[in-house]
């Protein structure tokens, strides 16, 4: 009977995450849970998130209560097929349990294993990878001022069977300060020389806001190594920004100056969480972050416009290309992804600033699974 | 990114400021160690609790150097040489000996960027031991960071974890004015995830190390994290708190703190020095000052008795504050009524 009986265990919402409280159950038991369907809202010490079903069926019971804190891959309640008597039922939730308490509460760590620094020529890269198998890898690349965390639901998400790699790129993160002319071409290079260090000949790669503009000059330079292309938020297809967030990221130096220009980055402003700012204070804060966003900022955005226009490298691609934009983008504007041909899909999601893949990760996650299949 | 000790993100702060700046220099009573003696041993202890190990053997001797046992003539010297242009960090090894070279850091490096019109820089840094629950007495216990405070022209850092140890030994070796920098000495085996990359966090910004409504508690070094473990327990309880780390006495993020308490009005002030004119009194009277009306209940102050440190492992412990008591505090204040005004 078992296999009518389906788990519902404690996600892992981010790569610090390490255990999860269950604030509310938003269903209750006899419930028909459809995939996809916000069954809970879980707590992190970063992020309060609704948890989405991973599988369809009716829940039959809520192992976890209300206000309980418990480790990543505890078992959070039951889905299963009505005809399964309750015997079978807390028969698998014994073995289950008796499982889980014998130490798989490790083994759920090991393939989400801590960043490593790798050396890329004379830049030492931090470097996060998740996920195995024959599939074709696949890449992301953060934007401006953000770093390997930006990808904390999606990376695990998406690395089922193939090799996932987030970095951080240089100037951020735990990444060397050294951004030389800090224009997307350079970053582009320096993505091509990670892939060849970690043995990629070609990945699907996502990009986004600046990462999207340096995606598209890696597919301008090595073409050949560039799988598919999904673009979130990205820069390099109009010319407007908003220079008040990059301004106001740049000089910001206190808890109080960066959280409100943190509040352009996402439609939801209560996702911006005190420990989130802390963290990118505690990034700027390292000896050279600041003079290397400084570099960065005068490269891409000089006289407060976006320098490179990448349109023509995307309309010429010949491999699968999406766009995923947010409506109520404040940093960049999703009209810039107006006029493109046809064969290249553009997701508008509303109610979303500029930070999809945080506000709206799972739509962007099915987005992106759809691509690389 | 790793996890450090207190001691290693002190010892890698000097390290890295050492190694990106040649004027850095280390002095201080053993903090080379071992070398002077007839053993033959070098670099054995690196301060009497481990904290310059390794320095001597990386940068030798004309960088770091053991002075002899007179505190008046080698913070006299460390004085001088950050006036000529060195960047000495100087260890003090226990703030209580303070009292042996007081003038040459309150008459002479306080004063010397006021008294000579500005033109003049005193880059010092004295680093020290301080505070209690480390079983050494009386004469090795105190928290003399008001003391410091109390003195205009010197700058005071009180820090509360590895991480921040780092980021503030870094900021102090770079400031041009003379700062004291003070190490909880039971603190050095505290561990937490410290970058590997040298980075400065700013002085006179104070941190919040948790968030809530209900009440402030504005605490300082080790005492900082009693409040943690307060607030912790008290949310389980539906109070919530707000931590305030100053991380720095002078100057002090006055704003913050009034921002705070207006937004709780409760306040509990948590400081291990004794009670008398230390920093509880200054941000009780700071509150008191600006902030009367935003207050539901009276100030409290989660202090020490006024008395030496005591010896007797008991006795020091009922001495220093601890997170039971800033929990009653907590628990004080927010069960605080107010008497009618007509009554």
């Amino acid at each position: 009977m078992t296999d009518l009986i389906t788990p519902i265990t404690m996600p892992k919402f981010g790569l610090a995450m390490t255990e999860g409280k269950i604030t509310s159950w938003n269903v209750s038991p006899g419930a028909q849970i459809d995939v996809g369907q916000e069954i809970a809202d879980i707590e992190t010490t970063k992020i309060t998130n609704g948890y989405e079903s991973p599988a369809t069926g009716t829940l039959r019971r809520q192992v976890a209560t209300e206000g309980e804190t418990l480790p990543v891959g505890a078992l959070l309640g039951v889905l299963a097929d009505p005809t399964v008597s309750d015997a079978d039922l807390d028969a698998f939730i014994e073995k289950f349990q008796s499982d889980f308490s014998s130490g798989s509460a490790d083994t759920a760590q090991t393939d989400h294993a801590e960043p490593t620094l790798v050396t890329v020529g004379e830049l030492t890269l931090r470097v996060q990878e998740a996920g195995q198998g024959e599939d074709t890898p696949l890449i992301f690349i953060h934007g401006f001022g953000g770093d390997l965390s930006n990808w904390m639901l999606n990376q695990n998400d998406l690395a089922g069977s193939r090799k996932t790699i987030a970095f951080d790129l240089p100037g951020h993160g735990g990444s060397t300060k050294t951004v030389g002319d800090g224009k997307p071409a350079t970053f582009a290079a320096t993505t091509s020389a990670l892939m060849d260090k970690l043995g990629l000949a070609q990945a699907h790669v996502v990009g986004h806001s600046l990462g999207g503009a340096i995606a598209l000059e890696l597919l301008k330079t090595f073409p050949q190594k560039v799988a598919s292309l999904s673009l979130i938020a990205p820069a390099g297809l109009g010319r407007a920004i908003n220079m008040d967030f990059i301004d106001g990221f740049i000089s910001a130096d206190r808890r109080k100056t960066l959280e409100p220009v943190l509040h352009y980055l996402v439609h939801d402003k209560t996702l911006i969480s005190r420990r989130m700012v802390e963290d990118i204070i505690r990034f700027k804060r390292l000896d050279g972050a600041l003079q290397s966003l400084q570099t960065i900022a005068t490269s891409c955005f000089p006289d407060g416009k976006q320098a490179d226009d990448l349109k023509p490298v995307l309309t010429s691609f010949s491999g699968s290309a999406q766009i995923i934009w947010g409506a109520d983008d404040e940093v960049l504007s999703p009209t810039d992804a107006k006029g493109l041909p046809d064969s290249i899909e553009v997701i508008t999601l509303e109610q979303t600033g500029h930070m999809p893949q945080l506000e709206k990760a799972a739509e962007v996650n099915a987005a992106i699974s759809k691509i690389i299949k | 990114m790793s996890k450090k000790s207190f001691r290693q993100a002190i010892n890698e702060a000097l390290r890295q400021e050492m190694q990106r700046d040649p004027r850095v220099i280390l002095m201080g009573e053993d903090i080379a160690g071992g070398q002077g003696g007839t053993a033959g041993v070098v670099d054995a202890w690196g301060g009497v609790l481990g904290v310059t190990k390794g320095l001597y053997t990386e940068f030798g001797a004309n960088r770091v150097f053991d002075t002899p046992i007179s505190e008046a003539s080698y913070i006299g010297a460390a004085v001088g040489a950050a006036a000529t242009g060195l960047r000495p960090v100087a260890e003090l090894m226990f703030v209580d000996f303070v009292g042996c070279c007081l003038d040459q850091i309150m008459n002479q490096a306080a004063k010397f960027r006021y008294m000579f019109g500005g033109k003049a820089r005193t880059p010092l840094v004295i680093r020290a031991m301080y505070g209690a629950g480390f079983n050494a007495a009386a004469q090795h216990s105190q928290a003399l960071y008001p003391l410091f405070t109390h003195i205009p022209g010197l700058k005071v850092v009180v820090p509360s974890s590895p991480y921040e140890a780092k980021g503030l030994l870094i900021e102090a070796i770079r400031d041009d004015d003379p700062v004291i920098f003070l190490e909880n000495k039971v603190m050095y085996d505290d561990e937490e995830e410290v970058p590997d990359e040298p980075y400065s966090i700013p002085f006179g910004e104070a941190n919040l190390t948790r968030e809530g409504d209900d009440v402030t508690i504005v605490a300082f070094g080790r005492m900082v994290n009693f409040a943690n473990e307060a607030a912790d327990r008290l949310e389980k309880d539906g109070i919530s708190c707000t931590v305030v780390d100053p991380r720095t006495t002078s100057p002090l993020d006055s704003a913050t703190i009034l921002e705070c308490v207006e937004d709780t009005g409760r306040l509990v002030i948590v400081d291990e020095s004794s009670p008398r004119c230390n920093m509880a009194t200054d941000v009780a009277a700071l509150v008191a000052e600006q902030a009367f009306d935003a207050l539901k209940a009276p100030i409290r102050q989660v202090v020490p008795p006024h008395t030496p440190v005591p010896f007797a492992t008991v006795l020091e412990k009922l001495y220093l504050p601890d997170s039971a008591r800033i929990e009653s505090a907590v628990r004080s204040v927010m069960a605080y009524k107010k008497a009618k005004q007509d009554a």
